[in-house]
């Protein structure tokens, strides 16, 4: 076989004698930078210690340290595929009708006077991300119609790495920041982040996690709730709330929605992107939903339409496969009480290993206060260690946490309990 | 008061649209003739017999792990459906030059593809090249690439109505005279809506072209397999652009050839100058997935990777792609055989003479009208049919009033021999004119 651009270059010669030029027409292009959880994950890869312990992950991991199915979803994917009326057919753009009637009322209760009203719709999307994206564009093409809106939209303060260039990607070049985590309190600082929002011009897009903030895990109360709503309603800013491991904190799908149904209640309008994946552990499948509530029906079919028309732009029709096995769980009561169950269980053992792990730390003598690892909820917590300290993890104890200190408590399990906690004590004593 | 209150309604998509007129209509006769996905001779949606194996085995499968997919897409299937495409001895592919990113569906490839050229392709953020699409083309080319930025989206010459087939000196003259550095958007076999793809002798003189006047080189392949009947026979295009050393892209579905439309299987194949391009444009391409979705879903290409990497398997796929394209063979012989013998008017050669889904019958507007309204034969107002919409129960019911459309609709059928394009004014004038010579 020829040298690597070699038998290009005899080709190019032969045709015309004219060469299509030797320089790739993407010799400009940059490597792209890697993302902090690829560069991670990589340097974990190559680590050759044999104790070495992968924090920062994304899926709900399983005591045995494998992300897992849930019993019930292998049980109704074989019924599925059993199933022979379903038919290999072009689904409509919004999605599986099933699935999106299901993800609004897990969204918005299933009595809510928003859906007796008319005034909801939702798209079933391939996954979290995406649910944001198409929000994403819906403000860009349709928040101001007299004009091409560009922002601001505010994130908190940490907030998923990716959302920024979501919102970019879909035109929106004005991204800012609101105060979230407060290091000192090791919780959410809710004057610093009110001052912020206070500040924010009006028609400003406020990105807000409804539970189970990633990666701090820290949530709002619902008092806090009401106070952030009313400054939302005052100020004219449009809320686009989070829902990307819905069910994970309080192993209740309505539960964790909570904040959605309290805007709505409210008379407000808002966006929300959710995710399935965790819950059902349908990580492959990339289910996602993005949820609309309007003021009012009269502009449902519209903004429906709208919808529809980007959806057609970005990925035509969303996959049916995860979304089947949502809707049949959630559509079958029978169904519905086994999956509760196991969600309880998963919901349950996070909130262990956080009292543990906080027993733990308390027995080594660690430094600081650790009530916030049982005050928060669901996979993800802040463990409030510095950038130096999770550097050190990483390089001297071979323990990945995120940059900003946070872990996903689902890959602590009782065989690495001992060594993790171990090694946060080390962070926080050794003089670096 | 809403911020969305002045939203407008957006147009519905014509061939959804005629999708549901067809399932609100109660005639018992009823055909549909529009979407474009594959019938059986029941006119039945059908599971390929390999793809419901390769379910039970994937869903028997305990060993396999349920994590996120990585963002580019499953290994296997992205390497699989290049070599589908590339073939297996491909250069390229030897040369370590071609990778690929693993799409939700045609769509997805496209909307890759596109969003990364519009970011780095001819200069940064470059809104302005040209992209040029058929004309006519498939109706979503459009959205696409204006929704990923570019702002200058045009068609370029295709179809001759008047000679129903390729208009090769239309299409030639504007590969010569467009901007240098082009997008044009090539369809690798059985172009949508038309049915009408270059020879080989064709596509070297288009190569020739585009590659002394460095335009870029996208290929949509939505139905290798499907086309011919023949997974070479079909790549043959794209194989050859390859060989001439063009850097390109190819937008790959899986859809129709796997029959996995609701699993979105998708394969955006990048064929780099040479390997250390490719890296940097996959490492951009993850950014960009990222950016639209976290993850793509794992369950369709889970089984096109194990049915082309599974050599009992992939014979058994090839059988059943081979059955879908000898039956739309079959019908195009039908249909062509009862306009004949039916001594409808006009030739109907080009019914035989195009190739895959779809055909471009000629009707002009006024006949495929007459079908849909009278004759309750839902088909696109360009005169487009899904040939797999056909089965040998309802070709006869077809041609009849395919046949009553073209003679009642015009007595003068020597003027009714040159189709119609719709959007053409010079002769949708003509046929007006007509009609006021017929009424």
């Amino acid at each position: 076989m020829s040298r690597p651009g070699g038998s290009v270059d005899e080709k190019e010669v032969n045709q015309n004698g004219h060469p299509g030029g030797h320089l790739s027409v993407f010799s400009d292009t940059h490597a792209a930078a890697l993302s902090t959880e690829i560069r991670l994950l990589s340097a974990f890869k190559k680590d050759t210690e044999t104790r070495k312990v992968y924090l920062a992950g994304r899926e709900y991991y399983s005591e045995k340290g494998k992300t897992f199915e849930l019993r019930l979803v292998g049980k109704i994917k074989q019924q599925i595929s059993a199933d022979p009326t379903l038919h290999p057919e072009y689904p409509s753009s919004l999605g599986l009708v099933e699935f999106i009637r299901q993800a609004t009322q897990v969204a918005l209760g299933r009595n809510s006077r928003t859906i007796a009203e008319n005034r909801v719709f939702g798209v079933q999307t391939p996954g979290f991300n995406a649910a944001v994206r198409l929000g994403a564009e819906l403000l860009k093409h349709w928040y101001d119609v007299s004009a091409a809106w560009c922002g601001p939209v505010y994130l908190s303060v940490p907030c998923d790495d990716s959302l920024a260039s979501i919102f970019q990607a879909a035109g929106i070049p004005d991204i800012r920041q609101y105060y979230y985590w407060d290091e000192e309190q090791r919780g959410v600082c809710l004057e610093k982040l009110l001052a912020d929002l206070e500040r924010a011009p009006e028609r400003s897009v406020v990105v807000l996690s409804a539970s189970a903030h990633y990666p701090t895990g820290a949530d709002f109360s619902q008092d806090q709730w009401a106070v952030i709503t009313q400054l939302i309603m005052r100020r004219r800013l449009f809320p686009f709330l989070l829902l990307p491991a819905q069910a994970l904190c309080y192993g209740d799908l309505e539960r964790d929605a909570w904040p959605v149904q309290y805007c709505a209640s409210q008379g407000i309008e808002v966006l929300c992107a959710q995710s399935f994946s965790h819950c059902f552990g349908l990580y492959g499948e990339a289910v996602g939903h993005l949820l609309c509530v309007l003021k009012h029906s009269s502009f449902l079919l519209s903004m429906q339409s709208q919808a529809d028309k980007i959806v057609r732009s970005l990925w035509a029709q969303p996959s049916a496969g995860g979304a089947r096995v949502v809707a049949t769980v959630l559509s079958n009561s029978a169904h519905l009480v086994e999956w509760q169950g196991e969600v309880k269980r998963i919901v349950k053992r996070c909130m262990l290993i956080r009292a543990v792990l906080r027993e733990k730390l308390r027995l080594l003598g660690t430094p600081g206060c650790w009530d916030h690892l049982t005050q928060q909820g669901g996979l993800f917590c802040c463990t409030g260690l510095n950038g130096q300290q999770v550097e050190f993890l990483s390089n001297c104890r071979h323990v990945y946490l995120l940059p900003s200190g946070c872990v996903n408590v689902s890959a602590i399990n009782s065989r690495n309990l001992d060594y993790i906690a171990e090694s946060i004590r080390l962070a926080l004593t050794t003089s670096l | 008061m809403s911020v969305f209150s002045e939203v407008p309604q957006a147009a519905p998509v014509a061939v959804f649209k005629l999708t549901q007129d067809f399932t609100n209509d109660q005639f018992p006769k009823k055909v549909n003739l529009g979407v474009g996905a594959y019938r059986t001779d029941e006119g039945q949606p059908w599971v390929l017999p390999v793809v419901k194996k390769v379910e039970k085995i994937i869903v028997h499968d305990d060993r396999l792990n349920h994590e996120y997919l990585p963002i580019l897409g499953l290994p296997e299937f992205r390497s699989s459906a290049s070599k589908i495409a590339l073939g297996d001895n491909s250069p390229a592919i030897q040369e370590n030059r071609v990778g690929a990113v693993q799409c939700l569906g045609g769509t997805g490839a496209l909307k890759m593809g596109a969003e990364f050229l519009r970011r780095f392709y001819n200069g940064d953020n470059n809104t302005k090249t040209p992209v040029y699409v058929s004309a006519p083309t498939w109706e979503n080319h459009n959205a696409v690439f204006s929704n990923a930025g570019f702002e200058d989206v045009r068609p370029y010459k295709y179809w001759d109505g008047e000679k129903r087939g390729l208009d090769l000196a239309g299409f030639l003259g504007d590969l010569e005279s467009c901007p240098e550095r082009s997008i044009f958007v090539l369809h690798a076999c059985a172009h949508n809506p038309t049915g009408t793809d270059p020879t080989q002798e064709q596509w070297k003189q288009i190569a020739e072209v585009m590659m002394r006047r460095k335009l870029f080189v996208f290929f949509d392949s939505a139905y290798q397999g499907f086309a011919s009947g023949s997974l070479e026979k079909d790549a043959w295009a794209v194989r050859y652009f390859v060989s001439m050393g063009f850097e390109m892209f190819c937008a790959q579905s899986f859809s129709k050839n796997f029959g996995l439309y609701n699993e979105r299987v998708g394969n955006l194949t990048v064929v780099a100058r040479d390997a250390d391009n490719l890296k940097r444009i996959l490492s951009q391409m993850e950014k960009i997935v990222r950016t639209t979705w976290s993850n793509p879903p794992s369950q369709g290409a889970r089984i096109v990777a194990i049915t082309l990497n599974t050599p009992e398997l992939f014979s058994e796929w090839k059988d059943n792609v081979k059955t879908m394209a000898d039956r739309v063979l079959l019908m195009r012989a039908q249909l062509k055989a009862k306009l004949q013998s039916l001594g409808t008017p006009g030739t109907w050669e080009h019914i035989t003479d195009q190739i895959g889904m779809f055909s471009f019958t000629g009707l002009n507007p006024k006949q495929v009208e007459y079908m849909v309204k009278e004759k309750h034969i839902y088909l696109m107002a360009s005169g487009r049919i899904n040939m797999c919409g056909l089965t040998t129960k309802n070709i006869d019911y077809v041609a009849e009033s395919i046949h009553e459309a073209v003679t009642k609709q015009c007595q003068d059928f020597t003027m009714q021999t040159k189709a119609v394009h719709v959007g053409r004014p010079r002769i949708i004038k003509r046929i007006k004119s007509l009609f006021h010579y017929c009424s």
